[in-house]
């Protein structure tokens, strides 16, 4: 596997978010920014592009520097076609809940697929 | 039954057919082997599944208390998102990956790596540090959690594609090699048969023209001894050894 070689440089999370969990994991430190002032982080508020969440997302699950993606459910609701397509296993693609949307793990791609391994 | 079903290339030999019998048995090992690495990345993978299930339903829990206390914050400083984005320059709050080995799967483990100590300039929170310190805090709990998930899903994610691979391979030699070998070793036993049978029918075959030339032989000589006894007669009486005799004589003076 040629993941297996790179995932130990691996050391960084990255989100796409709304601007209260935004703040609040910049605010335990996981904010960076690397030597081409790019932002391991994407503020999306209600004036975002779909499409600049789609490149957001791209760029970050190909960076070799991020282990792990965090990114606000109703955001992933978004671009959802994108995140299912989403199989590889770096970085770690994590849906987290945010402020006004509460948690549903029904919409959550990889409990999905934990529901359809479970149900079979 | 032997030309049914697609068999292997080869000629019908005994070595072949020791050739394939061998094959066989290692593709049985094998075969079983898989099934045993298989039913352990099985076992292992529900124990995951289980952790996966619970350890999303608690972040859900633990981002909500991390919302709150992101609420009072705001409550009590007012917005301090732009001032926090602006300040993010490296980060402090890292992960290090290390790996487990399950059955011959390298499972790449996260692990939360803080520096401590980098701690932001709150200038201009003249409030309200407290809560903010707070939030820090219970946030950096909330990542921990989301960073022991992120293992427990990726672990999960290989090892799915590890299990797919393997099952792949298992339903590969049971339903298409070992059958493969099994027909190719039915057809060189044929083929072997076969030739046995012809060889026999030929000896057969051999030994009746033999049993009735000798018969035919028998026959004539029969018919010839109750015909002609004069001619032995006539053969022994005459000038035979006299001939014989005297051409000798000559060679050998010769």
């Amino acid at each position: 596997m040629s993941t297996s070689t790179s995932y130990k440089n691996r050391n960084l999370l990255a989100v796409i978010g709304d601007e209260d969990s935004i703040t609040g994991l910049l605010l335990a430190g996981i904010g960076h920014i690397n030597e081409n002032q790019k932002k391991n982080f994407l503020v999306v508020d209600a004036k975002t592009q779909v499409s600049t969440i789609e490149a957001a997302f791209q760029e970050f699950t190909e960076r070799k520097d991020i282990a792990i993606l965090l990114i606000n459910q109703h955001i992933a609701e978004k671009i959802r076609p994108t995140v299912d397509r989403y199989q590889q296993a770096f970085p770690a693609l994590l849906e987290i809940p945010s402020k006004d949307h509460p948690y549903d793990p029904s919409k959550d791609s990889v409990l999905k697929r934990v529901q359809k391994l479970f149900g079979e | 039954m032997s030309g049914t079903g697609a068999r292997e290339n080869v000629f019908a030999t005994r070595m072949a057919l020791t050739n394939t019998k061998l094959r066989l048995k290692g593709a049985q090992t094998g075969h079983s082997l898989l099934a045993k690495k298989r039913d352990a990345l099985t076992t292992r993978f529900r124990a995951i599944l289980k952790k996966v299930d619970e350890a999303k339903r608690k972040m859900g829990r633990v981002m909500q208390l991390a919302s709150f206390s992101m609420a009072e914050v705001t409550y009590a400083t007012g917005d301090i998102s732009y001032l926090v984005q602006e300040q993010a320059k490296q980060a402090s709050f890292k992960v290090k990956a290390k790996q487990e080995n399950v059955s011959g799967v390298v499972l790449p483990a996260f692990e939360v790596d803080r520096v401590a100590g980098s701690d932001f300039n709150l200038t201009g929170l003249g409030r309200g540090g407290q809560q903010v310190l707070r939030a820090k805090e219970v946030y950096a709990k909330a990542i921990e959690t989301l960073v022991d998930l992120a293992s427990l899903q990726t672990a999960f994610t290989i090892l799915d594609e590890v299990i797919r691979a393997t099952n792949r391979r298992v339903n590969a030699i049971e339903h298409v090699v070992i059958p493969r070998l099994d027909n190719t070793i039915k057809y060189i036993m044929s083929e072997l048969d076969e030739m046995d049978r012809e060889e026999f029918f030929r000896l057969k075959k051999v030994q009746g023209k033999k049993k009735r030339d000798t018969a035919a032989r028998e026959a004539k000589e029969q018919a010839l001894v109750g015909e002609t006894p004069p001619e032995f007669e006539d053969f022994g009486d005459g000038d035979g050894p006299t001939d014989l005799l005297s051409s000798k004589d000559e060679d050998i003076i010769f």
